[in-house]
């Protein structure tokens, strides 16, 4: 985990760090099991391909579980990830990068805390959003 | 955005938009937890190591960023593909994409919580995209905990085509 991000220290506009994820079949048979979505389409070529698919494809909600890993490293210890959604626009296949990255829209305080919202997003290599969407988080100030 | 020719919505369809389902009981144990987070690849110890996870002001391991734990699963009652809430409606499309997702956290989830999730439809829509016409089914589930908390809203929406 990289050092504790503070209100003080971002702006609007600015990018957080990116994460790098590049799944295998193995990890899609992982979150299979981990998440309870055993549909065919993300582990079985031939039934994917049945179904009109390339071949398997990335399930959607393992890229909106990696846009929470994103903001949950990014947030810190000290910080607290309140909302995260995305849209699953385009698919992403196995063994080819998927970047997750995301950008402050606003900064701003409300009910006492530091919150920041954020466009968040995962990337293919061909630069394309395959899962955009948005978040929250609350982040711990300087001054305690 | 076009419409398709013949509308696949029924009455039941539309009577059941805003009702909320049925509880249904989710576990979260210390496994299921490391198990979804190693799927995802994270690295924080808190969604692996209890001790570790109790220095950081934790009760227990935690239940990482979209995991809201596992239903408890009896063979008699398997959820049908496409079943939202405990209710699935005779629509003629039987393949089916996962639209999107929002995870609103009012809290957080550890190790040792026993979640009581109700879902309501929120809305039907129909399109037709390039993979032809679709069904769009959107849904609210609330997560309460074990003292009646509510902890997570997530927000769904289903592609049946």
């Amino acid at each position: 985990m990289a050092e504790q991000v503070y209100f003080e220290d971002v702006a609007e506009g600015q990018e957080i760090p990116k994460l790098a994820k590049n799944c295998s079949s193995q990890q899609l048979v992982m979150w299979a099991a981990g998440s309870g979505d055993f549909y065919q389409i993300h582990y079985d070529k031939d039934f994917a391909q049945g179904n009109g698919l390339k071949g398997t494809i990335v399930h959607g909600a393992l890229k909106n579980a990696f846009l929470g890993h994103l903001l949950h490293d990014w947030v810190g210890d000290k910080g607290f990830v309140r909302r995260f959604s995305c849209q699953y626009r385009g698919m992403d296949y196995p063994n080819q990068e998927i970047i997750c990255r995301g950008v402050i829209t606003k900064k701003y305080q409300e009910g006492g805390q530091n919150l920041l919202d954020l466009d968040i997003w995962t990337e293919n290599p061909e630069g394309q959003k395959t899962s955009p969407g948005t978040a929250t988080v609350a982040l711990p100030s300087r001054g305690g | 955005m076009t419409q398709p020719d013949q509308s696949v919505i029924t009455d039941e369809m539309r009577q059941v938009v805003g009702k909320e389902s049925e509880p249904v009981t989710l576990e979260v144990d210390k496994t299921s937890c490391r198990m979804f987070a190693r799927a995802v690849g994270h690295t924080d110890l808190i969604f692996y190591d209890e001790d570790y996870a109790r220095s950081k002001g934790y009760r227990s391991i935690v239940a990482a960023p979209a995991y809201t734990g596992t239903p408890v699963y009896k063979p008699a009652e398997a959820r049908a593909v496409g079943e939202i809430g405990g209710l699935s409606f005779s629509v003629p499309y039987k393949r089916v994409l996962n639209g999107g997702t929002e995870y609103e956290y009012l809290d957080t989830i550890c190790a040792g919580d026993v979640l009581t999730a109700t879902t309501a439809i929120t809305s039907f829509q129909e399109r037709v995209a390039s993979l032809g016409p679709m069904l769009i089914t959107t849904r609210e589930t609330t997560y309460k905990n074990q003292e009646g908390k509510a902890v997570v809203k997530m927000r769904g929406t289903l592609i049946q085509y």
